[in-house]
């Protein structure tokens, strides 16, 4: 009988964006570019890398399915299940806390209505709260693809952000534009 | 506000490009070293600074560069390390993000000096907006001829790469850091063999903080006896301080080795005093990783002398009574922040970044969380604390790397100072688990 399997093509400034990464480790070391692809691969594929995506991440590399496995599951920056448009990753670490971490996780579960790990029912939001990324001064804080958004220590801040998030696009990486 | 050696021009605007950067002084070192000295000589004004890694241990770095292993024919590496993720940690990412032409600057004069030839900035993942920002420097760098091939007309070669992690704090640890930037998981690799004899690709290899990178020019241009001169002892020149918690004026500081921890806090050039007019409870003062102590302790040492800020003071009388310099994250607890509910969130956090090769730091670090957590919330034994005592003592020094002390010493030291917290939210569980609940026994409390 036979399957269709979705064929997994990266963009032509996807791939260029690869050669690059490859071309900056010795020859026989490519498996080094294997932490940037699978970001690439995550910009170019809405935000998650799925078991084809790494296959074909491990043909680029002529290495095994298994390297890309071991890899994407051990860093927490690889989403390995779709998420929504945006992935709001929540400091919930320490410092934050100091400032109102807790506060701004709980008010976005409130306002979105969903838990830790949940994607809003129209595919808007997903909460993703996450270890510190070094903006302990500016927090509470969270990060949305490349871009920090600092200080959102009220009601106020948050309905701004989630606001403003509501109206825009995803940026395109710089490799892409 | 003291002399400043990283940050005296990073509110220059356009100090982020080339030329602005350059007409501030900006790539004198490489000239300097390329043109007129040996490598040799480079690493002996290093060595002579008395400069000690800033990514938190504070190893002296010039000793660190003659460890490397040079045999004939084998290629060497420095590698950057911008994985900056210890809690309360945030320096580097600021000034990588503001100047990054003084890391790149720094990663020259020091691939130089080792011989290197090809050199990476590993950087986390999370900042791959500050990856661009050091990327388009970079390529201004190649375009004017500081980077590639003979630098300078100098006759040397560098290629000068930018990684991104993928959210790992463990790669922060040299050893997980190379793994990782050969594309696998961020596992340390047991010692020896030394990243000096065998590091990144199997080559001798130095891999060195940030901050302790972008202060090899200063060094090259004004010499190491200059450096030497600045500070207090063996903490020798200027530290990039990340102030954290409940403070009015949060940020990174650039402070000459030896200002008075009261001062540091209190002073409206530094950290403006306890936010909304509160009293200081404790401090945090080296990242999430190092003891906490109570403010009695940070204040002045256990003999009564002012505690300072130096690698030496902040360590005065060991984990009975002190704490370490570490990474330089100040992080400031007010007299409302609950010390249970903080030891329990760092519990959390090196379960969640802990590799899961040793058994003592795998299983270690979630047996503290869950038992922090249930004192936390009211479901507290009487004997969790001497179990979490007795969970700590046997991770210490039982793994691979620092992952496994670094989870236990915050929970040991919160025990050591804050015992009578822990023992309250046990016996009065209705009471601090109630919203806003904090225990108002007596602040300075020291059970040593």
């Amino acid at each position: 009988m036979a399957e269709t399997i979705n064929e997994v093509k990266f963009s032509d400034a996807a791939m260029a964006e690869i050669q690059r990464y490859i071309s900056h480790y010795p020859v026989g070391r490519q498996k080094s570019a294997l932490l940037p692809i699978l970001h690439i691969a995550q910009a170019e594929f809405g935000g998650w890398v799925s078991p084809e995506v790494m296959d074909k991440i491990a043909e680029i590399l002529n290495i095994q399915p298994i390297e890309v496995y071991e890899v994407a599951t051990f860093y927490t920056m690889f989403n390995l299940k779709p998420v929504g448009k945006h992935v709001l990753e929540v400091c919930r670490t320490g410092p934050c806390c100091l400032r109102g971490a807790d506060e701004l996780i709980n008010t976005l579960k409130r306002k979105l209505n969903i838990e830790e790990g949940e994607t809003t029912a129209d595919g808007m939001f997903t909460l993703k709260p996450v270890e510190c990324l070094a903006s302990c001064g500016t927090g509470p804080m969270l990060q949305v693809r490349e871009l920090y958004y600092e200080n959102l220590d009220s009601e106020e801040r948050v309905d701004e952000f989630l606001e403003m998030m509501r109206q825009k696009e995803h940026e395109t990486p710089t490799w892409a534009k | 506000m003291g002399l400043k050696i990283l940050t005296e021009h990073i509110n220059v605007p356009g100090i982020e490009t080339l030329e602005v950067y350059r007409k501030h002084g900006g790539y004198r070192s490489v000239e300097k070293a390329l043109k007129t000295m040996s490598p040799e000589e480079v690493v002996e004004e290093v060595k002579t600074s008395g400069l000690r890694g800033r990514g938190g241990a504070g190893f002296p770095t010039g000793m660190k560069w003659s460890f490397l292993a040079k045999p004939e024919g084998v290629p060497r590496y420095l590698v950057c390390n911008a994985d900056e993720s210890e809690p309360g940690t945030f320096k580097d990412r600021w000034f990588m993000q503001y100047n990054p032409h003084a890391l790149i600057e720094g990663m020259i004069t020091s691939s130089y000096a080792l011989g290197a030839n090809t050199s990476y900035i590993y950087i986390r993942g999370e900042l791959m907006f500050v990856l661009r920002i050091l990327e388009k420097a970079i390529a201004e760098a190649y375009a004017a001829g500081l980077l590639g091939k003979n630098i300078l007309g100098s006759g040397y070669d560098l290629d000068l790469h930018v990684a991104p992690g993928g959210g790992a704090y463990i790669c922060g640890e040299e050893t997980a850091l190379l793994e990782s930037l050969e594309g696998k998981r961020g596992n340390p690799r047991n010692k020896p063999p030394f990243p000096a004899v065998k590091g990144l690709f199997a080559s001798p290899t130095v891999v060195n903080n940030v901050e302790t990178i972008s202060s090899v020019p200063w060094i090259v241009n004004n010499g190491g006896a200059e450096y030497a001169k600045i500070g207090v002892g063996r903490s020798t020149g200027t530290k990039l301080i990340s102030a954290s918690g409940n403070i009015n004026n949060p940020g990174v500081y650039e402070i000459e080795l030896g200002v008075p921890v009261e001062e540091f806090i209190y002073s409206d050039q530094y950290l403006g005093g306890i936010w909304k007019g509160r009293e200081l409870k404790a401090v945090v003062p080296g990242g999430s990783s190092v003891p906490i102590l109570p403010k009695n302790l940070i204040l002045k040492t256990a003999a009564g002398e002012d505690r300072l800020m130096t690698y030496e003071s902040l360590s005065d009388g060991g984990f009975a009574t002190g704490s370490m310099l570490g990474s330089g994250a100040f992080i400031v607890f007010d007299e409302e922040q609950c010390i249970v509910r903080n030891t329990w969130n760092y519990a959390r956090f090196y379960h969640h970044e802990s590799c899961g090769q040793c058994s003592p730091c795998r299983e270690g670090t979630g047996w503290m969380e869950k038992v922090l957590h249930r004192i936390e919330y009211g479901h507290g034994h009487q004997q969790d604390i001497d179990l979490l005592v007795s969970v700590a003592k046997q991770i210490e020094g039982n793994t691979i790397c620092p992952l496994g002390d670094a989870a236990a010493w915050p929970v040991a030291a919160a025990i050591r100072h804050f015992r009578e917290e822990f023992e309250w939210h046990i016996k009065h569980p209705k009471e601090a688990t109630a919203p806003g609940a904090v225990y108002r026994g007596k602040l300075d409390a020291v059970t040593a």
